[in-house]
């Protein structure tokens, strides 16, 4: 698979998401390496350990206030710091697993994990340059970052 | 209005979806009991609530969705249960109705998937 193909998956996963989950479409950006500088992290990170076939990691940084308005949009009242956690480790898990369908069964997740620190990189695997999806929705920023051996 | 036929088990380790899950049952005869955050805390809430319904995430610490799922089946062969996970390969869905799921629903869902899939279960 093409790594235009895989960066494809990813984004019509992202689309997919927004339309179903909150009723409200997204846009990506252009996805693009992130050559010199590491991608920078939002409020809320939720991490994907991928393991199996491929190794690496898919993880989903948003800001608070775009988790607060996804959650009342899903009629959620608890705005609570573990729900933002939980949602932004969810979306990162949907995004990860949805890939399955075109990675297949080898393509092994683990449940999502909460990124603690802004400051702190992400755990990329060594030589491997991390894909950076931006993620518009409404006047929000997100952004989906896939690093696959 | 029909009374609640149903008992329903909710269980995923997303207490977002959890509550959503919960939030998004629109059919009078399904009645939610109560949620599980892995398989093994389903199992004890099987006990306890004697559900009919059980929704089940695959991906989740301590015990993983499908195994559960086999336990649960073993455990009350009449249980319908509804899968419902990210993971999105025809493998895993095959994988999960052999192991006694009764249906199957593919993260991310809209409310009225949730309630269609769920009105499937209970052959309405």
């Amino acid at each position: 698979m093409s790594l235009e193909t895989e960066v494809g998956v990813f984004v019509d996963g992202v689309l997919n998401y927004f339309s179903t989950t909150v009723q409200q479409g997204a846009q990506c950006g252009t996805p693009h390496l992130a050559l010199n500088d590491m991608p920078e992290l939002a409020d809320y990170t939720g991490v994907i350990q991928v393991s199996g076939k491929r190794t690496g990691l898919v993880a989903f940084t948003a800001p608070k206030s775009m988790l607060s308005v996804m959650l009342m949009r899903m009629q959620e009242t608890d705005m609570s710091h573990e729900n933002l956690s939980d949602l932004a480790g969810e979306i990162a898990n949907t995004l990860a697993g949805n890939a399955r369908r075109e990675f297949g069964q080898q393509f092994q997740i683990s449940v999502p994990v909460l990124h603690p620190d802004r400051a702190t990189a992400l755990p990329y695997p060594s030589a491997s340059r991390p894909i950076v999806i931006p993620i518009d929705w409404r006047n929000y920023h997100a952004r989906l970052i896939v690093c696959l051996n | 209005m029909s009374a609640p036929r149903h008992r329903l088990l909710v269980v995923d380790d997303s207490n977002v979806i959890r509550r959503r899950i919960e939030r998004a049952n629109e059919l009078p005869q399904i009645e939610f009991v109560g949620a599980a955050r892995n398989g093994l805390e389903a199992l004890e809430m099987h006990a306890l609530l004697h559900p009919t319904l059980v929704t089940m995430d695959l991906t989740m610490p301590a015990m993983d969705g499908a195994e559960c799922v086999a336990k649960l089946v073993q455990r009350d062969p009449e249980l319908r249960i509804l899968v419902i996970s990210a993971l999105a390969d025809k493998l895993t869905a095959i994988d999960a109705l052999e192991k006694g799921a009764s249906g199957f629903l593919c993260k991310p869902f809209s409310d009225r998937q949730l309630n269609d899939a769920m009105r499937k279960l209970i052959g309405d």
